[in-house]
């Protein structure tokens, strides 16, 4: 089953439908498989959060998306499928990748900082955009650059296309990092976790500032990110990742109040809430790290930490993702919520992952 | 810009002052006197010498006399050794020719550095870029093997053996006319003045590709390049104007730290093909003590250092905007 889309939100005829997508590295040590057998779809103008710890294949996701990975290192699964416009971007010569990347599809990333090219000025990396992908011409080109400036908040546009980014605050940068991404108008646009580097009060300000012009533009946007209070204020579905691998996706409601793996169960315990009582006083965490792509368990890839692990199925047979008690997908063999019966090591594993 | 250049200026004089104190001092721990008297000096003769030289001067004075030579562009003194030569006329008869050697070799060695170190991170960690890093290899490895390999092949080999005694394409008998001046054709220029371009560019070549090549890699794994390629930008774009723009700090931090290095670093050029550049000139007079040639030719060079260092933090804050000189 590689329909990760829960039913209720398909109502238009999806932008983007990624099927079977495997990404491995040709590294020193031999192949490594970062990503395998993601499926998602996006539909037009819908927010989909992409969660996991770091290391789960959400950069790698969004990369190979864009085909950003450097191809010659990069093999991609001989039934991966990356559906846009009529066309399977997996196979796409560079020529056609070009045409796709900054005007179909765009991107902003982690980092403002370091993201813009420090020797140019603001309004040079705005207007490259819009020179390849647009027929304006340069004056038209400016005064877009200049509107795109406008919309996305920065006071005084037209001094600010003369300024190089070192004169711009990271908040700021991220701005103009969004008024790129944006001026050719693409129909979807990939966060590469775009708050994580700024403070928490231009956080919120960028999110209000993308969830606007999301709607202004009718933009699609694949938010990935680690923060749970993000995906809770801006998205519409959610697909969570551990280690390469979608283990769960839904609606945002479903996936808060209705978690049916039992990684995103604890991931939602350690998000911090106000007057939480809790026995030690201390936040929850999930022990132990997301394991080595190069020593994968030959089970579930999420058992050694898994407080819910019967020590025997879980450890031999990896599961697959399959629909679970409230129908959306989860790749689990004990679902929370299900009728399932739990063999009785439950305790001794729980312990065994406390401990961890 | 002009207040800052001022402001170096200012800054550099007394590491001027110093450099020419050293060498003054550390010249001085020979006696030049000797080299210039009969078999069996009386010391009155020896006495009269120093004189003449004015070396029986208290050192304070000579300092200053040499100082106001320089401040006020006065290279009349008279080499010891040149059969009444002045140090001004040496300049003027070696520092073209030095540069003759030395401004295409730097040019061309860097311009086809770079290009090579474009194309190798172009297709970097492919076939192509692995065989053009074992070329550098192999040229820093054998780089003075090539002095023997050209100098003797087409320089003496060639002409002599296989064309007949013609000097063609290259010339090494010793030095011609300048590419500007009296009786000089570009033709000429190239027969007189390629071979040692060429050599001192292949001996570079090698150092400069890798040293290149490893800034464009260092480039190329920054952040800004991946916003270039999901803004789509084609792979050239990409490196020849997103990256290409910001290695120009290390390119031109190498260029102009060689600048100064070359000017004498030719000296093995200049006396395998015996061309009297600055070098040649300079390792004679040390050779003979000749304290006059030496001062004058270290003034000079040092003044050009600390020109090219000033001129280096110039170039940096014209092609980085967030260098600001102040």
């Amino acid at each position: 089953m590689s329909d990760t889309t829960s039913p209720n939100t398909t109502k238009a005829e999806p932008l983007l439908r990624v099927r079977n997508l495997s990404t491995s590295f040709k590294t020193d040590r031999g192949v490594v498989t970062a990503i395998d057998d993601v499926s998602f779809e996006v539909a037009p103008g819908e927010t989909l959060g992409i969660v996991g710890e770091s290391g789960c294949g959400k950069t790698v996701t969004s990369k190979s998306v864009m085909r950003l990975l450097p191809d010659h290192l990069t093999i991609y699964g001989k039934e991966s499928e990356i559906l846009y416009g009529g066309k399977n971007l997996v196979r796409a010569s560079a020529g056609e990748m070009r045409l796709v990347r900054g005007d179909k599809i765009a991107m902003i990333f982690q980092e403002p900082m370091t993201a813009l090219n420090p020797v140019f000025t603001i309004g040079w990396q705005l207007d490259e955009t819009l020179k390849y992908h647009t027929d304006l011409n340069k004056r038209q080109r400016r005064e877009r650059s200049i509107e795109m400036l406008r919309l996305v908040e920065i006071p005084n546009p037209e001094q600010r296309v003369k300024e190089y980014p070192h004169q711009l605050s990271g908040g700021m940068r991220q701005r103009v990092m969004i008024a790129i991404a944006l001026s050719c108008e693409p129909d979807i646009l990939i966060a590469d976790e775009p708050t994580t580097a700024l403070d928490v009060t231009i956080q919120a300000q960028i999110l209000d500032l993308m969830n606007g012009l999301k709607r202004k533009f009718n933009t699609a946007i694949m938010l990935i990110t680690h923060d749970l209070g993000v995906v809770a204020t801006v998205c519409d579905r959610v697909m969570v990742m551990y280690a390469g691998r979608v283990i769960e996706s839904g609606s945002v409601g479903d996936i808060f109040h209705n978690p049916q793996h039992p990684y995103t169960k604890a991931l939602l315990e350690s998000i911090p809430k106000r007057g939480r009582k809790s026995g030690t006083g201390r936040l929850p965490t999930i022990p132990g790290i997301v394991p080595s792509l190069w020593e994968l368990p030959e089970g579930c890839r999420f058992e050694d930490r898994c407080p819910y692990s019967d020590g025997d199925r879980c450890v031999h047979v990896e599961p697959v993702l399959e629909q679970g008690p409230d129908g959306r997908p989860v790749r689990c063999h004990y679902p929370l919520g299900s009728s399932r019966e739990r063999p009785a090591k439950l305790t001794t594993s729980a312990a065994r992952g406390a401990q961890g | 810009m002009w207040g800052f250049i001022a402001r170096k200026l200012i800054y550099n004089v007394p590491v001027y002052l110093g450099i020419i104190l050293i060498v003054m001092l550390a010249l001085r721990v020979q006696d030049p006197s000797l080299t210039q008297v009969s078999k069996n000096p009386s010391p009155q003769e020896i006495a009269e010498i120093r004189s003449q030289m004015g070396l029986d001067r208290p050192f304070v004075i000579q300092y200053l006399d040499l100082l106001k030579n320089v401040v006020t562009f006065n290279f009349e003194e008279e080499s010891w050794t040149q059969g009444g030569k002045s140090v001004g006329e040496m300049l003027k008869d070696s520092i073209p020719l030095s540069l003759a050697i030395t401004v295409p070799t730097l040019g061309l060695s860097a311009f086809f550095g770079v290009c090579i170190a474009l194309v190798a991170a172009y297709f970097r960690g492919r076939a192509v870029d692995k065989a053009l890093m074992i070329f550098a290899v192999l040229g820093m490895s054998i780089s003075y093997l090539v002095y023997i390999i050209f100098g003797q092949f087409f320089g003496a080999f060639l002409p002599r053996q296989a064309l007949g005694g013609e000097n063609w394409p290259f010339n090494i008998e010793g030095y011609g006319p300048l590419f500007f001046g009296e009786g000089a054709t570009p033709m000429n220029w190239v027969s007189y003045y390629m071979l040692p371009v060429i050599i001192g560019m292949i001996v570079s070549l090698g150092y400069d590709t890798r040293f290149y090549r490893a800034v464009m890699v260092e480039e190329s794994s920054r952040d800004y390049i991946t916003t270039a390629m999901a803004k789509g930008a084609s792979k050239r774009k990409i490196i020849f104007v997103h990256m290409l723009k910001n290695a120009m700090i290390p390119i031109i931090t190498r260029v102009m730290t060689t600048l100064p290095f070359l000017i004498t670093g030719a000296v093995l050029m200049e006396i395998y093909f015996g061309i009297p550049g600055m070098g040649f000139q300079l390792i004679g007079a040390l050779r003979a003590l000749d304290f006059p040639v030496i001062q004058g030719f270290v003034a000079v060079l040092a003044a050009i250092f600390i020109l090219t260092v000033i001129a280096t933090d110039v170039l940096y804050a014209l092609v980085d905007p967030r260098v600001r000189l102040s």
